[in-house]
């Protein structure tokens, strides 16, 4: 029943990319290997074909990665980058989640603030980004709040949808045994929620990551968002891919990894499945 | 034979039943449920259980057992009337009482064994010494061996064992029982059923069991309270007389067992449409 269940819960929130990643991950090395050489065997053979002058081979995509780690390029952008990306993030899983797991079990939280996060949810946030640098200036602020407006609206909606759907008996049921409000809340609404919450918590960061690439394109050109721009604007095309690419490949990691921290955490039922 | 005691007007508290009365345990005065200000799922119910005794509260759908067995465990507030066990007053869960439920509500990330022993956590209790209870009573009903399972590795039946097994280790005195074998298959329901009366000899506890098997009740109640619906009120007290120190088999053949099962249907068939 668990399992049909959170199978449910994934496909509603769309968590086509986490699915994947796991199911990647769960193949044996050798198809993984084949599957990554067909991936880049094609890119090699559509960027030789010179179908566009912008779109690189996979090799000089990849040359221009190892050269700009080896500079110190990569490295320093990413610094950049996961200043406001990390804030953003911390900001937004400590509100996100406080807030929903509040308008989960509490009438008057839903009342007063669940309209604000569907409203920034359903809002293109693209939109909005000039706004902010408009009242917030140029500086960390605006980017950290990007990052923020992005990720906050999902982990929140997620986190109240889960607490919402936590089966009534379980809380019966404590109670029934003498449980109390805490009891009931630390021992069978969180624990029951968490499997929708984290899929909340994997898309809120996936929204950061594009958050935070959205405003060092929009706001100023700094970290990640520069090398892109940057690269772009003197037609290094292989540099610049490399930096897409590293960015991409970047936030799948993040998100693969969250899956399995949940799993090693929060789901021995899953484990135990093994 | 059947005692069949009509329940106008209200039965005295201690059971009208010939055998020289013990206490009642639980006492139901004036019970009274609107939902909604309009829904009246229970009116005026009056009843009085008596302790070691098997009870049913059987009904079409919409009679309100369920509810009567929620207000009797606390869980919810009646709209007018009061529940006494052990002659205290209900105002919520107590530890006197344990529940099972219909849909079993066992933690899916939980073991078997830390299942069973949720409501000694829910006390206070070391784990140690829980774990020690718990273990027994996952064996007294049958799922030695399961003990590090996850319940979506368990059939039906042995997800309900687990619920049971939950509800006996706290203790209690009283046993509430929602529908426990509604949604498990028939044979595993029948040998269920076999495994409570059994499981009723060695544990000294009053069960209040809600159903809406006919047979059920008579195959396992001392005492069944049938309900009417709309508004619920009761409509009817009968003791079943039917054999249960023999072979579990022989009472699904015993004529008192089939003439109860029939009287029951022949009074209830005109509230089902």
């Amino acid at each position: 029943m668990s399992h049909e269940m959170t199978r449910r819960d994934e496909a509603a929130t769309g968590l086509g990319l986490s699915v994947l990643v796991g199911g990647f991950l769960a193949l044996p090395v050798v198809w993984r290997v084949v599957s990554l050489v067909l991936l880049f065997g094609a890119w090699e053979i559509a960027g030789q074909s010179n179908f566009n002058y912008a779109f690189p081979s996979f090799w000089e995509t990849f040359t221009a990665f190892v050269e700009m780690l080896a500079d110190g390029s990569m490295l320093a952008a990413y610094l950049r980058t996961m200043e406001p990306l990390v804030i953003g993030l911390v900001i937004s899983l400590g509100v996100g989640i406080s807030a929903g797991v509040a308008m989960g079990l509490r009438e008057e939280f839903e009342w007063i603030s669940l309209p604000v996060f569907i409203v920034m949810q359903a809002a293109p946030m693209a939109a909005l980004i000039p706004l902010i640098t408009f009242v917030y200036g140029i500086g960390l602020t605006a980017k950290v709040l990007a990052v923020v407006m992005l990720a906050m609206p999902v982990i929140a909606i997620n986190s109240y949808k889960a607490v919402r759907n936590v089966p009534p008996s379980l809380v019966a049921m404590c109670r029934s045994f003498m449980g109390s409000r805490r009891q009931q809340i630390a021992r069978v609404v969180l624990p029951a929620a968490a499997p929708m919450m984290f899929a909340g918590i994997r898309l809120g960061v996936a929204e950061g990551f594009s958050g935070v690439v959205l405003a060092e394109l929009l706001i100023t050109p700094t970290g990640i968002g520069d090398l892109i721009t940057y690269n772009q604007s003197v037609a290094k095309f292989g540099h610049m891919y490399a930096a897409i690419v590293s960015i991409v490949l970047f936030a799948v990691i993040v998100v693969g990894v969250l899956q399995r921290v949940e799993t090693a955490v929060f789901r021995p039922e899953k484990r135990s499945n093994r | 034979m059947t005692a069949a005691v009509e329940n106008q007007p209200r039965p005295v508290p201690g059971g009208t039943s010939g055998t020289a009365a013990a206490p009642p345990i639980i006492e139901v005065r004036g019970i009274s449920k609107i939902y909604g200000g309009e829904v009246v799922a229970l009116q005026d119910v009056d009843l009085a259980f008596e302790e070691g005794r098997l009870i049913s509260l059987l009904g079409p759908s919409g009679c309100g057992k369920t509810t009567l067995l929620k207000i009797v465990a606390g869980l919810l507030a009646p709209t007018a009337g009061t529940v006494h066990v052990k002659g205290r007053a209900v105002t919520g869960p107590g530890p006197e009482r344990a529940f099972v439920f219909q849909d079993f509500a066992l933690l899916p990330w939980a073991t078997v064994l830390r299942n069973a022993a949720f409501g000694l956590e829910m006390q206070g209790v070391a784990s140690g010494r829980r774990e020690e209870i718990a273990r027994h009573y996952v064996a007294e009903v049958g799922l030695s061996g399961f003990e590090d399972k996850y319940p979506h590795e368990l059939s039906g039946g042995m997800r309900q064992r687990v619920g049971l097994a939950r509800a006996l280790a706290v203790n209690a005195d009283v046993l509430l029982m929602d529908e426990p074998f509604s949604a498990v298959d028939e044979q595993t329901r029948r040998k269920f059923q076999e495994d409570l009366l059994r499981l009723r000899e060695s544990e000294r506890k009053t069960f209040l069991f809600v159903t809406h098997s006919i047979e059920e009740a008579v195959y396992l109640s001392d005492r069944i309270v049938l309900l009417s619906p709309r508004p619920g009120r009761v409509s009817r007290i009968i003791d079943p007389d039917v054999p249960r120190d023999g072979d579990p088999d022989e009472i699904r053949r015993h004529p008192v067992y089939l003439d109860t099962v029939e009287e029951i249907w022949h009074g209830i068939r005109k509230y089902v449409e």
